[in-house]
């Protein structure tokens, strides 16, 4: 049992069943991304832990007591909403301290933690404007500051970065990050951005159409995606699905593909248990990263397997160049290092390291385990 | 001046003459001429619209005599604010010669709660409609609206009934209770679209900093309605100040209100008509509106808008 345990959780709407059967447990101070489309169900999630939204059925326990049917002032969180919701005729300073006098904190208290928090967020030169006088980013700070002054169990953050510029986005992620490392209380964030999935968590949960896809460590999710949702959703740019064939050369399994003008070529597959599968049709999953070229190849990798094709473009990003080709009817992105000799149209040895290569069930959409 | 901006300068000069097409210029000049004729057209509508009252006012400030020699539309020879004492203190309303002050503040009397108690309740209304809905919400508030399309007459006999049961017939109280019901379908609808608009997640945030149901109201909601609390006071104020029927069903004798005590100046059937005091009389009974109108009209405009477009 976890520090916030979410056990059996459903929600409908009428006949609409929008959650179905959600477990998710995280000990405290974790960093728990629920990641997701919209409409996935993972906003409804955090309503529910916030207990803003009654739960169907199921429960819900911080802390090892359980909260369902609780008042949201009475479970010891305090939330940062995706539109600051900052109270527009209040100043900073009483937007800050409300939750404070609601739970009658007396005076002197509340300003003692103003003071401090106003410090720790360096908005201790707002505290007397109102929210319409700010710009994003420190609206994005008061209404990080007005959460943190309570000192709840856990912050619940919804989709709070998705109202900044691209770069001020970076910025705040890398502070909450900070935040999250200094205080270490126990944080439930939702987004659609699976970047900040990755860079903030030490779990995600990837949801899609109310299930929990997969639920795990952001290493285990990227490396190991339980299916092809979670996958594609994974990764930018997402991880290459190529349909194949197993097929047994020297005595192991291979993945057969074809490039672009229709040639059959093959991949040494480093999963044993596919062995004596000749025939099947499996979709092979790679990472763009994991396909180089042969200088820029992982030395520890003990699966490094080349592929001679054309290059049918390349995109220069600054520190990688991304290189596109066609095997198996599919475009494909390869990762490369930014010298990488590399020109379109030209025939090139591509190195793909077969160690983090995945594969899925064409049917069911789950991996084939190693 | 250096060389290179005189050069700049010249280069500027030889380029392309720019052509005659229409261009800035024309179209301001255009626009110069029919918007002297706008505002002409404007003025003139209002001089014929404030025509009445103009000879309202006139009228009010002569003797008698000038108006029964036929001069009305001719200013006045004497002014006298007579006929204003008059209306205000001693003219003949009824059998008693008390003039318009009493009855001035019964509709003071009324006015003021009805307006403050149908504007608060109907806040409270669109706050429950928008942010704690619940099933049957939209069908309620839909009922709600039907108050705004009953006529008077309808409910003349059921409520003359219902505020005898009460024990309110005849009193001040009973035609606050009469405006407050007959009002709220008003000041709901006005409330609750401007609440639609207003973002639901404050409201939860505000729950989670631990507010309840009336604090929320009060912290949260409360200080942003200033544009259609406008709206619901002067709408509420205008229809209520002017109201006769159920003035006159309701609230007969010493406690009735302007409008009433207005009719029974103009209408006496004994003595002289006494047209100065008539008018003097009117104008005092449109003062109020008038005056809430001119201190508060922009807002009204402004509030209204804000709510029915973003509702």
């Amino acid at each position: 049992m976890g520090f916030l345990d979410i056990n059996h959780v459903t929600k409908s709407y009428g006949s609409v069943q929008v959650l179905h059967e959600v477990d998710i447990s995280v000990n405290e101070g974790e960093f728990l991304v629920l990641v997701g489309p919209s409409g996935c169900g993972k906003s409804t999630l955090l309503n529910m832990i916030a207990g803003l939204e009654g739960i169907t059925s199921g429960d819900i326990a911080i802390n090892g007591r359980v909260v369902n049917g609780m008042h949201p002032a009475r479970r010891n969180i305090a939330m940062v909403f995706q539109s600051y919701a900052l109270y527009p005729n209040m100043t900073v300073g009483q937007n800050i301290t409300f939750g404070l006098e609601m739970h009658g904190t007396p005076r002197p208290e509340r300003d003692a933690a103003l003071a401090r928090i106003a410090k720790m967020l360096q908005i201790d030169h707002l505290l007397d404007r109102k929210p319409s006088q700010l710009s994003g980013g420190q609206r994005q700070r008061v209404a990080m500051g007005r959460a943190l002054v309570r000192d709840p169990a856990v912050f619940l953050f919804d989709e709070p970065l998705s109202n900044l510029d691209a770069k001020l986005r970076v910025d705040m992620r890398t502070e909450i990050k900070k935040l999250h490392q200094r205080l270490g209380r126990t944080i439930v964030y939702v987004t659609h951005d699976q970047i900040e999935a990755m860079t903030l968590s030490t779990r995600i949960a990837v949801m899609n159409k109310g299930y929990v896809q997969q639920f795990g460590t952001p290493k285990e999710i990227y490396d190991t995606p339980t299916n092809l949702f979670v996958a594609s959703f994974m990764g930018s740019p997402s991880m290459n699905l190529l349909p194949v064939r197993v097929a047994m050369l020297n005595g192991s399994p291979h993945a057969e593909l074809t490039d672009g003008e229709g040639v059959k070529m093959h991949l040494r597959l480093g999963q044993a248990n596919l062995a004596g599968q000749e025939g099947r049709e499996v979709i092979l999953g790679i990472r763009p990263e994991a396909i180089t070229d042969p200088e820029g190849a992982d030395r520890k990798s003990g699966n490094i397997q080349h592929l001679r094709t054309r290059v049918g473009v390349t995109e220069p990003a600054g520190a990688d160049t991304f290189v596109t080709t066609t095997l198996s009817g599919k475009d494909v992105v390869a990762r490369m290092r930014a010298d990488a000799a590399v020109a379109p149209g030209a025939p090139f040895d591509f190195a793909v390291n077969m160690d983090k290569a995945v594969v899925f069930d064409p049917r069911t959409e789950e991996r084939i385990p190693a | 001046m250096s060389t290179l901006t005189q050069e700049a300068q010249l280069a500027r000069a030889k380029g392309p003459i720019p052509t005659p097409a229409p261009t800035q210029d024309t179209a301001v000049r255009t626009g110069r001429v029919a918007r002297t004729f706008i505002y002409l057209v404007l003025l003139l509508f209002a001089l014929f619209y404030l025509l009445p009252f103009g000879i309202m006012v006139i009228n009010s400030l002569k003797p008698l005599s000038e108006i029964t020699g036929g001069n009305m539309l001719a200013l006045p020879q004497d002014w006298t604010i007579a006929p204003w004492l008059s209306a205000w203190s001693t003219a003949q309303i009824g059998v008693e010669p008390t003039g318009l002050r009493p009855y001035f503040l019964n509709s003071i009397l009324m006015v003021v709660p009805a307006v403050a108690i149908s504007t608060m309740l109907g806040a409270l209304n669109g706050y429950v409609l928008t942010k704690w809905r619940f099933r049957g919400d939209t069908i309620l508030f839909g009922l709600m609206l039907f108050a705004c399309f009953i006529p008077f007459q309808i409910v003349l006999i059921p409520m003359a009934r219902m505020l005898g049961l009460l024990g309110l017939a005849g009193t001040t109280a009973g035609l606050i209770l009469v405006h407050v019901v007959y009002g709220l379908g008003f000041t709901t609808l006005y409330f609750r679209n401007y609440y639609a608009a207003f973002p639901t997640e404050l409201v939860r945030a505000a729950m989670i900093d631990g507010a309840g149901f009336f604090r929320i109201f009060w912290r949260i909601i409360l200080p942003v309605s200033g544009p259609i609390a406008v709206v619901s006071v002067i709408w509420q104020f205008t229809n209520i100040w002017n109201d006769f029927l159920f003035g006159a069903s309701f609230a007969a004798g010493s406690s009735a209100p302007m409008t009433v005590a207005l009719n029974n100046l103009v209408n006496s059937s004994t003595g002289v008509k006494e047209y100065n005091v008539h008018f003097a009389g009117a104008i005092l009974a449109a003062l109020p509106t008038l005056i809430v109108y001119v201190v508060a009209g922009r807002y009204f405009v402004r509030g209204l808008m804000a709510g029915s477009v973003k509702g």
